[in-house]
């Protein structure tokens, strides 16, 4: 059964008892995995389920499955309904969206969906290939989707996604590298370019001193830059942190460098996914932060209905305790090279990826993380050599506050990884000071 | 095996997951979720192949799938991949269990946390406050290629609720029992004997007043760990870097490596001689309890460190038979549709024979804090920092003042090292951690950390921005 036959049978099977939406998926995901420098785990899957979300005199309930049998969907269906029978009335319930047309792209590529096994062994093989001598390891996946939405008021939606990404780094007997690719086409990913990143960030981190924590001016790649736009979006532009007053979001206020502009954008010819949402809201161009003002925040039906706004068209399964999250981020491009921004700096570090970064406090924006796969020394405008992982403890929205912001890259791309590919596309960031309290070894 | 395999087994797993979260008297999600399906997994030279379906009628198609994925691996081949032996069993477990979580009324669970959010409410300055429950009913089917059929029922239950405080330019949290809940192998009874309702008020009055205390100086002193907190730093810094798969690369690129070598195993000096860490997969209730591993393992106790001294590894059969160990059962998949790896069970920390109370009169300068607020370790799970949600300044033998924002930070054995009294078996709880990330793609784990209230010597305390 296809995600249209499944999202109609288990709306026919509600009929008028409820109001109704649908959401249904199928596809295949596959991802092949390697570690010292050959491929040890290899998977795929057949992707096949249904949401039901239903609402009975605002009455809310919400399931989903993978059994898809008629007898199991029937009693799915069946169950769902109870649950919401015995609910309390839910006084914000937004209602359904009504039809509505979707224009935008559809991110898809056929090539991807048809990706075969060999081939991603023969991009894990360009990405080991460029690290002789060295240890590589990594993932390359490709997955493809179609994703139906349907609605008790007529609403009907489909769309296709595809997405490609390798991710790997590479090892020396001391240190890492690392490098990341991602795209809707999986024609696109240049491995080799990847795999080579890794190699010469491993290398050149090979020997490394340890650097006195201390507060330093940074040049951030676009990976560790796009772990900034994560965590902004996660906690600020939510608009249900903002409604419980958890985010640090103040519309209009000047809370950004003026260089910062950070925007959603589902229909960027480069975004990943599907251009509506799970409530079946086209997602909007959203202009999240301009000549660093905060402009707006990300929306579903219900915090939508709170402030009185329209949907933005950002919500997903779950985000009914999460609140919205914008996923196809974008900082806005700069024009330096990256050779151009360290040249700048007096004395400085340069940061290639962050990892295991979590929140101190959201309202702050207090997060702490260390530095991983290449982090260097910049003196004098030239990197002078590598030093140990640091551990910072930074305030992401005074690192970006006003006059903060020192210069962007002309090399933006979809560079996260910590989190999930294909989320936020990111220069690299000159910024004037990154609080590091720690050494990672001590 | 037809399609050129060693070794295949197949998974078909059915599990139903129910969820409650209440906010501010409102409900605001009741879900149910259910998934079924197999997964297949073949064995060829130095690569498995997987494959998943929801189609239970297309497990020989997985099969087949799995091995053409497999097969492919040999474009980037290793060494081929020795596979250990265990005993080839045919078996039922379930899950002890008093009271079928699914079967307690959705009106008693919804009640009971609107009224523990109200309580929360009605306490001056408490802005938020959410209640949630999670219920699992899992059943299992193995059987393998040498002969093994195993059928497991799991149930867990588990859950928690916060208050939070807003401040100008932060927010205050407290929880209970835990940060994101207490989940333990169980029925209802879990729940009940967690004594939600009679929590709350203290809880919501720790958030109000959090706002108003002084933020904690930074410094080096000692410091005392709630057990739930230790349990997550058990999780963090030992669970994780005993992992074999970790010890031999396999995650380097993404969970990362392990500051431990194999050939320390034995007499590389972890922590203190109070350090006795086991892991545990039989513990009566514990989150990480089950009967048999996900390649047909049974559960069993494995030492991980003796007296400080590391002794033992989390492993599966593949791991286990690289590093000439033997398998510890420990290898779980998420569901029906991800490949088994190296998985914690109930690392915990054995208990001493000393009390909080004790353990407070006993120190002269130091700083007790309950509860994670925030985490963070390297890659090879050395360099660690936590954030608590509530501390208290302890001054000759006494809890003082209230601090806010308490963090602490270390390096793995420094901090073990420095470990000189543990609480006895009567404040020793199964922690359980339900969310506990790993593999690509990714996988969650439930796991299990006893642990009961610890001090540590001269440990960096208050690291802020």
């Amino acid at each position: 059964m296809n995600s249209q036959q499944l999202a109609e049978r288990v709306l026919d099977l509600v009929k008028d008892q409820a109001e109704a939406e649908v959401l249904a998926s199928s596809g295949v995901s596959s991802l092949t995995r390697f570690a010292n420098s050959s491929i040890h785990q290899n998977v795929g899957e057949y992707v096949d389920s249904v949401g039901l979300k239903v609402a009975i005199d605002s009455r809310i309930a919400m399931a989903r499955t993978t059994r898809t049998s008629p007898e199991s969907l029937a009693t799915f269906v069946e169950e769902t309904l109870a649950t919401a029978m015995r609910e309390p009335v839910d006084e914000d319930w937004p209602g359904l969206t009504a039809p509505v047309a979707v224009d935008g792209p559809e991110h898809y590529d056929q090539a991807t969906a048809d990706a075969s096994p060999v081939a991603r062994a023969e991009l894990v093989k360009a990405f080991v290939d460029e690290g002789e001598g060295l240890l590589g390891a990594g993932y390359c996946e490709t997955e493809d989707g179609t994703h139906t939405f349907m609605n008790s008021a007529g609403h009907r939606l489909t769309g296709r996604e595809t997405s490609a990404a390798i991710d790997g780094i590479h090892q020396t007997g001391s240190s890492a590298g690392s490098g990341h690719a991602f795209s809707v086409a999986v024609g696109d990913l240049d491995a080799a370019a990847v795999g080579a990143l890794a190699a010469k960030r491993a290398r050149d981190s090979e020997k490394t001193f340890d650097a006195k924590p201390d507060e330093y001016e940074v040049v951030l790649a676009p990976e560790a830059a796009a772990t900034i736009g994560v965590f902004l979006a996660v906690y600020g532009f939510n608009a249900k942190s903002f409604e419980e007053g958890m985010s640090f979001a103040e519309i209009g206020a000047q809370q950004f460098d003026e260089a910062f502009h950070l925007y959603d954008n589902a229909s960027d010819e480069r975004a990943r996914g599907i251009i509506f949402d799970s409530e079946g809201t086209p997602k909007r161009h959203i202009d999240l932060v301009e000549d660093g003002k905060t402009m707006a925040l990300a929306h579903n039906r219900r915090t939508a209905k709170k402030a009185g706004v329209d949907s933005t068209g950002n919500s997903f399964p779950g985000a009914e305790m999460f609140g919205p999250v914008p996923f196809n981020l974008f900082i806005e491009v700069g024009d330096k090279t990256q050779e151009e921004l360290i040249s700048e700096v007096e004395r400085g570090i340069y940061v290639s990826t962050f990892n295991y970064c979590r929140i101190l406090d959201p309202k702050s924006m207090v997060v702490t993380g260390l530095t991983r796969n290449g982090t260097f020394m910049i003196e004098n405008g030239e990197i002078t050599g590598a030093v140990s992982n640091l551990r910072f403890t930074q305030s992401f929205l005074e690192a970006l506050a006003l006059g903060k912001i020192k210069g962007k890259g002309n090399d933006a791309r979809f560079a996260d990884s910590e989190f999930g590919a294909g989320f936020v596309h990111a220069p690299s960031m000159r910024l004037e000071g990154w609080n590091f309290t720690g050494g990672a070894e001590g | 095996m037809a399609a050129g395999a060693s070794y295949a087994d197949a998974r078909v797993v059915v599990s139903k997951q129910e969820t409650i979260a209440v906010q501010n008297q409102q409900v605001e999600a009741i879900s149910h979720t259910e998934h079924a399906g197999v997964g297949v997994r073949a064995l060829i030279g130095s690569s498995w192949g997987f494959f998943a379906t929801v189609e239970p009628g297309e497990a020989k198609q997985a099969g087949e799938r799995a091995a053409e994925i497999a097969k492919a691996s040999a474009v980037v081949a290793g060494p081929p991949l020795e596979f250990a032996d265990v005993d080839v069993v045919e078996a039922n477990y379930e899950t002890p269990h008093e009271e079928d979580p699914f079967a307690v009324s959705q009106t008693e669970k919804v009640d009971m946390l609107i009224g523990v959010t109200k309580t929360m409410q009605d306490v001056d300055g408490v802005a938020i406050a959410t209640g949630n429950l999670t219920f699992y009913d899992t059943g299992k089917w193995f059987v393998s290629s040498q002969g093994a059929k195993i059928h497991q029922h799991l149930v867990e239950s588990g859950g928690g609720f916060d208050a939070t405080a807003l401040g100008d330019a932060e927010t205050q949290r407290r929880s209970y029992p835990q940060s994101f809940g207490q989940y333990e192998t169980g029925g209802y009874e879990v729940i009940r004997r967690w004594d939600f309702p009679n929590n709350a008020q203290r809880v919501a009055e720790d958030a109000v007043a959090l706002l108003s205390a002084d933020e904690l100086e930074e410094g080096t002193m000692d410091l005392i760990l709630e057990g739930s907190q230790l349990g997550l730093q058990i999780h963090e810094s030992v669970g994780h870097a005993i992992e074999l798969d970790r010890i031999l690369g396999w995650e380097a690129a993404f969970a990362g490596t392990s500051h431990l070598q194999l050939d320390q195993l034995g007499s590389f000096q972890f922590g203190s001689p109070l350090m006795n860490i086991t892991a545990d997969a039989t513990i009566p209730g514990a989150l990480g309890t089950f009967g048999f591993d996900d390649e047909g393992t049974s559960a069993q106790p494995v030492d991980i460190t003796r007296e400080g001294v590391w002794v033992g590894v989390l492993s599966g059969r593949d791991s286990a038979a690289i590093a000439g160990l033997p398998p510890g059962g420990m290898v779980r998949g998420d569901g029906y549709n991800r490949l088994p790896m190296v998985r914690m069970t109930n690392v915990g920390l054995l208990p001493g024979d000393s009390s909080l109370e004790e353990i407070i009169a006993d120190t002269k300068r130091g700083v007790y804090m309950e509860t994670n607020r925030s985490w963070s370790i390297d890659d090879k799970r050395l360099n660690f920092q936590f954030g608590c949600e509530i501390g208290w300044e302890v001054k000759d033998g006494k809890l003082g003042k209230m601090v806010r924002n308490p963090t602490y930070t270390g390096i793995g054995p420094e901090f073990w090292g420095s470990l000189d009294r543990v609480a006895g078996p009567d404040e020793w709880v199964h922690w359980g951690t339900p969310n506990c990330g790993k593999g690509q793609p990714m996988q969650v784990a439930h796991t299990g950390h006893s642990a009961a209230p610890s001090r540590f010597k001269d440990v960096r305390v208050g690291v802020h921005s």
